[in-house]
């Protein structure tokens, strides 16, 4: 199919994108690499009457080291760009999940603000970011503010991003003491996105062995969004012990749907916890 | 001579276009004036219509026409394959009219179409067609549809049955069960495919109001049975008046042999229009709904044997789901094309088989790679592998015992092919089926299975290994037989050649035979090459353009190899014929004195009194010279009606590993040992082997069509329909053996469906077996992973 008719716009600055989203036209959508947004409009599930096309901005595009050691990470960088950059090799996770996002052409086009944006409720780099205590810094013409990931998401498709805010970059606090992170997930096999992912960031402060005082579990494809699953953090500070999977879904609503229902879901995400659980511990150092 | 291009593995000679954007698909035909049509489709799966209004949309920008199914003056899509035989012929053929008019079956009926500027104007408008439904309740399952109280699909078919049908002998099957030593019972359901080739269907219709000749570009596998079909069956139209072209085809598994409404529409709004040509471009969700399905039955087992593995007897009860209406030959696959080869290569002396066709709210249901044989193999080798395991014996022993003996052809089965009316009786010519299996067996080491199965466990895997020793009729097919009604499709199938030496030496050759990627131009140009002496360069193939090309029945059923290039073959010996006369002549020697060797005719004892062909060429189409009674030109034409099919047959060999707490399946090794026959080019052979298992590997595995009780079709995209990918295939490990087929001069059998015929059952085989050990003794595919960790749960008496 082809798209509903749309009015396009191409600002040639940050500052231009921002006055064009102040005029809060509701129908307005930012273009970014549109490996979401454009398949959705082809299918005409979703019809914006105008598109901001920011892809080309340079302005928010890069890596770069924070001066507390922490990374920013412009919201138009690409996935195959963030991966080529030697910084997130100190991210193990990341090493894990972004070769795996769906193929070249789409982790060359497909960006970071985008997929934070987008909240689908299985894409893969969200729980990543979760896991990492990532903050989402936005601008809007009234000014800026970050806010941390953990309460970003809204539910499926939904954040609290308002209609005149743009993502402007994602941050990552830097990586302190001994720490170890892994993401494990099984795709569902037509998509490629995660049927159940999970994403482990742990670490102690005080080097050399002892307990781990640091837990960060993002999971993804489970729930209506991605979430950080603290009733495993918790057990597992408390028991070092990967068994603490077994919460992987307290309180959570498991989504369910032709690829896995609610019990296999649920069996699965606790699998994947332990498995991303045990491999951070083998990389912990 | 230089070396023999026929057997070598010369690259295709058309992939540089292909993959340089090169290739000429429906598509890339842009004609002046074009405008672009659009389908609205029904919502429902089941509904009355009671009005549509298209005011709305006939104002909308760019919209030149607007067409219902009142607008539409032609017959219903043709049904040329009724179940007839042992069913009887029943006055309940339900087929898809251009438009729908009161009624709609399926989520995806055509409904309306608009006729637009632009593609975009054409969509935009569909939505404001106005369609007042009245939904109906929906049944999408084969066994609910017959069951009572189940919503009735048509008035004509009670209990939406299609048709009931049988093959062999029921008493003397019930006899050998009754008196077996033991009988396995199990149902198997082979689950619903979407076929999904690369490019979707689509067609472009150019009425000449000059002529008042038709025109229909169209992605399709026959455009000469489509001229018959779209032209007089359902335009009335007869064949002078209609040109059907195919051009690049990119991709059909048999999807693109059939006659669908589209094709009629883009001619009728053509017409409507004035004249202007109209393009239809199917969308790929839009396929899933409108472009047949494939497989689809539930079935009831039972073997019977000896406990020392003799099999006496087989009954089969299955029940096809063919859809909302029927598609062009959808009866003839789960009767014929299944039911009749059920037994495989096993000789198995009573084998019954009872077919019921069923209507359902659901997209129809015709050939897609492999048509009824991939689904009789999967039962055939289930079965085999079921049984082996109730009487404790070895799974390759209990096929060994069974195999219909090398000195046993022509095997007369006594089920098979051509037993149900007056048409021929198709034997199996040929076979040797032992030595690939012991070749596949060796090459996977199976003796050291039991070791791998252990060292696995430790993994926390499930290391299963599954075979299949298939056999594959293929090479339609003898019209005495295919033609018979109720047998076949009460039409011919043979093919036919024409073939020009032009003056410079360089031949065209022109088949009847249409091919969809498979490298015919490639292929073919090797087999003329090995007749006439020329060089593979030096020929050109000409195909699937009704004007222009001799008639032929299209290519599908892995036939052209065969069928085909035996027509070319005959045509090749008439022009070496004419030759030979002409140089005789030219050579002042008596015809038979001329002895050819490749593309030099010479004087037998003198060999330098030689003339190449170019020169004998050269020299009748000047024709100045010409001897009385003898006409210019080197320009023959055969046709070629076979003998009987052909049949390859070979082992497959899966072995699958199973995470024990995610059902993961994973495929780590797969062994192939296939007898095509001879290979006319074993790079080509390769590949169809390749695309064809890993297409039967992805039914085993991932592919499932998944509808909801009311017929909509929750697997409705790529994002839900998972396909097999690459990286997701270990390397095959293919070899051979070759029992050349008598049925034609080069020994040929075709390959375009073995793989896919062979490699479910394997997979499955490989699944099942490693489960064994819980207990697990069936499992219905897609063993997706869920399935698995259910059948995991359960067997460990888990929770599910
Ligand atoms: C074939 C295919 C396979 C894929 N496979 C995977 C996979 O395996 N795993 C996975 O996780 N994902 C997958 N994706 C999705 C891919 O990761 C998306 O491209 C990406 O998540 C979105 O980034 P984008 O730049 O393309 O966003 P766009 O499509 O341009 O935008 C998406 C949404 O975010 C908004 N948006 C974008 N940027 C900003 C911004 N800076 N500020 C505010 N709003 C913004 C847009 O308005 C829109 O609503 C796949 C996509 C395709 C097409």
């Amino acid at each position: 199919m082809t798209s509903l008719a749309f009015d396009y716009r191409r600002p040639d600055s940050v500052d231009q994108a921002l006055a064009l989203l102040a005029e809060a036209d509701p129908g307005t959508k930012v273009l970014a690499g549109g490996h979401s947004l454009l398949p959705i409009m082809k299918t005409r599930l979703a019809q914006p009457g105008r598109l901001i096309d920011i892809g080309h901005l340079g302005e928010l595009r890069g890596v770069h080291r924070l001066g507390d050691g922490g990374l920013s990470i412009g919201a138009l960088t690409t996935y195959s760009r963030l991966l080529a950059n030697p910084a997130i090799t100190v991210y193990g996770l990341l090493a894990d999940v972004l070769p795996t996002i769906g193929d070249v052409q789409v982790r060359n086009r497909g960006t970071i603000g985008g997929a934070v944006a987008h909240v689908d409720p299985a894409a893969d780099l969200p729980a990543c970011l979760l896991a990492l205590d990532a903050e989402v810094v936005v601008r809007s013409a009234r000014g800026g503010r970050t806010i941390a990931l953990t309460s970003f998401f809204e539910g499926a498709f939904n954040s609290v991003l308002l209609p005149d805010e743009l993502i402007t970059e994602i941050r990552l606090p830097a990586a302190s003491g001994d720490y170890g992170s892994a993401y494990r997930a099984q795709e569902q096999p037509a998509s490629g996105y995660a049927l159940a992912g999970a994403a482990v960031v742990i670490g102690r402060s005080t080097g050399g062995g002892g307990r781990f005082d640091r837990a960060a579990i993002g999971i993804t494809g489970v729930g209506e969004c991605p979430y950080r699953a603290s009733a495993v953090e918790q057990e597992f500070l408390s028991s070092g012990d990967p068994a603490a999977a077994a919460h992987a879904t307290d309180g959570v609503l498991v989504a369910s749907d032709i690829h896995a229902d609610r019990e296999y879901r649920t069996a699965l995400i606790r699998v994947q916890v332990r498995r991303a659980l045990e491999a951070a511990i083998e990389r912990v150092g | 001579m230089a070396i023999d291009a026929l057997g070598a593995s010369i690259k295709r000679r058309e992939d540089p276009r292909f993959i340089t954007g090169a290739g000429n698909y429906i598509d890339d035909i842009k004609l002046p004036s074009m405008v672009h049509m659009a389908i609205l489709r029904s919502p429902y799966a089941h509904a009355n219509i009671r009005s549509v209004d298209v005011t709305a949309a006939r104002a909308m920008p760019g919209v030149i026409d607007v067409i219902v199914g009142a607008d539409v003056p032609y017959n219903p899509l043709p049904m040329v394959w009724p179940a007839g035989g042992s069913a009887g012929l029943r006055n309940n053929v339900n087929s898809p009219r251009i438009l729908a008019t009161d009624s709609v079956k399926w989520t995806g009926e055509g409904v309306a179409a608009v006729v637009a500027e632009t593609p975009a104007q054409a969509f935009d408008a569909l939505a404001a067609i106005v369609v007042d439904y009245e939904p109906l309740p929906a049944v999408v399952d084969a066994e609910k549809a017959v069951a009572p109280g189940a919503p009735q699909l048509h008035e004509n078919a009670p209990n939406n049955v299609v048709f009931e049908w049988s093959v062999g002998d029921s008493a003397g099957t019930e006899a050998a069960i009754e008196a077996a030593e033991v009988v396995v019972r199990q149902r198997l359901v082979n689950q619903r495919l979407i076929p999904n080739p690369m490019e979707t269907r689509g067609d472009i219709g150019w009425y000449n109001p000059g002529t008042e000749e038709y025109t229909l570009w169209m992605s399709s596998q026959t455009p000469h049975i489509q001229r018959l079909l779209v032209g007089i069956f359902t335009m009335g139209i007869p064949e002078h008046k209609l040109r059907c072209i195919a051009p690049d085809v990119g991709g059909a598994f048999g999807t693109k042999i059939f006659c669908y409404a589209d094709y009629a529409l883009v001619l009728l709004a053509s017409k409507r229009i004035g004249g202007r040509p109209v393009k239809w471009i199917e969308g790929r969700r839009e396929n899933y709904q409108s472009t047949i399905h494939g497989r689809d039955h539930i079935t009831y087992l039972e073997i019977a044997g000896k406990r020392d593995g003799e099999i006496t007897g087989l009954r089969v009860k299955t029940l096809a789901n063919l859809g909302g209406r029927l598609s062009t030959i959808g009866p003839g696959i789960p009767t014929t094309l299944y039911a009749r080869v059920l037994s495989g290569c096993y000789k198995i002396p009573n084998v019954y088989a009872e077919v019921t066709g069923v209507y359902t709210n659901t997209t129809f249901v015709d050939a897609y790679r492999g048509a009824g044989r991939p689904e009789a193999t999967y039962v055939i080798e289930r079965a085999m592998d079921l049984f082996a395991r109730e009487i404790g014996m070895d799974r390759a022993e209990i096929r060994r015992r069974n195999f219909i003996a090398p000195d046993a052809f022509p095997y007369d089965n006594p089920s098979g092919l051509g037993t149900a009316s007056g048409g021929a009786k198709i034997y199996i010519d040929s076979g040797n089926y032992e030595p690939a299996l012991d070749k596949a067996l060796a090459m996977v080491g199976y003796d050291d299975l039991d070791a791998r199965k252990v060292e696995a466990r430790l993994r926390g895997k499930y290391l299963g290994l599954g075979l299949s020793t298939y056999l594959e009729v293929c090479g339609v097919a003898p019209s005495k037989w295919i033609g018979a009604v109720g047998e076949g499709w009460g039409a011919a199938m043979w093919e036919s050649s024409n073939i020009r030496v032009h003056l410079t030496g360089k031949v065209v050759l022109t088949m009847g035979t249409s091919p969809q990627g498979q490298g015919h131009e490639t292929t073919y140009s090797q087999v003329i090459s090995h007749e006439l002496g020329v060089p593979v360069d030096d020929v050109i193939v000409q195909h699937s353009d009704t004007q222009g090309t001799p008639f032929g029945y299209g290519s599908y059923g892995s036939r052209t190899s065969s069928v085909g290039s035996t027509a070319a073959i005959k045509a090749a010996g008439k022009i070496r014929e004419k030759a030979r006369r002409y140089a005789a002549h030219m050579l002042e020697a008596a015809p038979e004195d001329i002895e050819i060797d490749g593309a030099n005719y010479s004087v037998r004892g003198s060999p330098d009194k030689v003339k190449t062909l170019q020169e004998i060429a050269f020299a009748l189409d000047l024709a100045f010279d010409a001897p009385v009674g003898m006409e210019p030109y080197l320009d023959e034409t055969a046709y070629y009606d076979p003998t009987n099919c052909t049949w390859p047959f070979g082992t497959h060999i899966a072995i699958v590993e199973i995470d024990e707490e995610t059902g993961h399946v994973d495929l780590v090794r797969y062994v192939a040992v296939d007898d095509v026959g001879n290979k006319i080019n074993p790079m080509i052979v390769d590949g169809q082997l390749h695309g064809g298992i890993a297409q039967g590997v992805g039914q085993a595995l991932w592919e499932g069509a998944v509808y909801d009780d009311q017929g909509q079709l929750l697997s409705g995209s790529l994002l839900d329909y998972a396909l097999p990918r690459a990286a997701w295939l270990p390397s095959f490990e293919l070899d051979e053996t070759v029992t050349p087929s008598p049925v034609n001069p080069i020994g040929v059998k075709g390959v375009g469906e073995a793989g896919a015929i062979a490699s479910t059952a394997a997979v499955s085989n490989a699944v099942v077996d490693a489960l064994g050990p819980l207990g697990v003794r069936h499992l219905d595919m897609p063993y997706t992973p869920q399935t698995v960790w259910r059948a995991i749960q359960t067997a460990k008496g888990g929770q599910a």
